[in-house]
């Protein structure tokens, strides 16, 4: 119920900005199309903890004020080495544990990974992560788990 | 000398538009640079991430109205959240079908260990 | 300053376009088309600005929903059937360790 409402307020708030306009027929096609999509999203049975992730929404911008941060070091580094060649990459290709135990946990962590520049999950089976990475650096810091720890603390479990 | 608030909000946002550029012009250097194409990959994520939220927060300094800062704050969360998700379908599809990363010498045993898992899984 | 940025995306554009044009497999084609829908959402939002029409920003949103859906699409198609030019050939295999 908490995610139907959670879904229904985001629909309504996207709806009033993007349309702009409050005459009572506008209003009404806005009431009728956001039903029809309640109601195909339950057909489609999408509407759980795992599209609408409210258990997150307290702790969430802590960590992307963090993993920001994350973002604008990595992002120096590959344009470094951008503009001083191919001579300063190293490439490797590495499988690497991760700690989450629910589903939303793993994503969050894949697309975290894949969000800094300089490294890309390739792949994910079971708690394992296969990860491409731009230099050598990037799988030390990967290793040395900050960001796992933190996802685990986003959800307050590992 | 005066300044008044919109022309120090000009100022920072023409600052903001210049590193986005920046950012930009090398992520187009690094994807014809770079030597295959899962280290092509890094150079987009730099225009996919850091680039277009430069560019963004640039215009969200400049912006006239309330609905326009709120679209483009829209524009902005969802590129973030979007562009990771396409590259790592891409980068999934591309190992599973047999496109094999360039990797350095010295991680010899690593570089084993990934061509095996992506050679044995080929399911969808 | 805006037509600056403007036209940095336009050259950025260009060097997509020559990527998509030279890349040696299929999957290079397609993250140069892939960067080249970002940087067209951002260049729709520039000029939104430059024309001083803020319409422009209703169509750089569907444009990113299209792209990304556009880019699904086409890795779903290219699993299930063999598009031109997506079979790797050695030459194109990482692996020679000369980095």
């Amino acid at each position: 119920m908490r995610h139907t409402l959670s879904l229904f307020l985001t629909l309504t708030a996207f709806w009033g900005l993007m349309s702009g306009h409050n005459s009572i027929l506008m209003l009404l096609l806005g009431a009728v199309s956001i039903t029809c999509v309640l109601y195909i999203a339950h057909r489609m049975d999408v509407v759980d903890h795992e599209s609408q992730p409210i258990h997150l929404s307290l702790k969430i911008f802590g960590y992307f004020l963090w993993l920001f941060k994350e973002l604008v070091i990595a992002n120096m580094a590959v344009v470094k080495s951008i503009w001083l060649g191919n001579a300063s990459i190293s490439p490797v290709l590495v499988t690497i544990k991760s700690s989450q135990v629910t589903d939303v946990g793993k994503v969050i962590y894949a697309n975290s990974i894949t969000m800094t520049p300089g490294t890309v999950t390739v792949d994910l089976v079971g708690d394992r992560l296969t990860v491409h990475a731009l230099f050598q650096h990037n799988v030390e810091v990967l290793n040395t788990g900050e960001m796992d720890r933190r996802v685990c603390h986003l959800e307050s479990k590992c | 000398m005066t300044f008044d608030t919109i022309t120090i909000f000009s100022f920072i946002s023409a600052i903001f538009l210049l590193i986005g550029s920046f950012l930009c012009i090398s992520g187009g250097v690094g994807i014809l640079r770079f030597p295959d194409f899962y280290t092509r990959m890094h150079a987009v994520g730099v225009t996919d991430t850091l680039a277009a939220a430069m560019i963004l927060i640039g215009l969200i300094l400049q912006s006239p109205n309330s609905l326009v800062l709120i679209k483009l704050l829209i524009i902005l969360v969802v590129t973030l959240f979007i562009n990771p998700t396409a590259s790592h379908a891409l980068a999934k599809t591309a190992i599973h079908n047999g496109l094999m990363p360039m990797v350095i010498k010295h991680d010899h045993d690593k570089m084993i260990i990934a061509k095996k898992e992506g050679k044995s899984s080929n399911r969808s | 300053m805006l037509i600056a940025a403007t036209l940095a995306i336009l050259v950025v554009m260009i060097l997509a376009i020559i990527r998509a044009i030279l890349g040696p497999t299929l999957y290079d084609r397609i993250l140069a088309v892939n960067m080249f829908g970002t940087k067209t959402v951002l260049l729709l939002s520039l000029l939104g600005f430059v024309m001083g029409r803020p319409e422009f920003l209703d169509i750089a949103i569907v444009y990113v929903l299209i792209n990304f859906i556009s880019v699904i699409a086409i890795l779903r198609y290219s699993d299930s059937f063999k598009l031109q030019g997506s079979d790797i050939k050695p030459s194109d295999q990482g692996g020679k360790n000369d980095v």
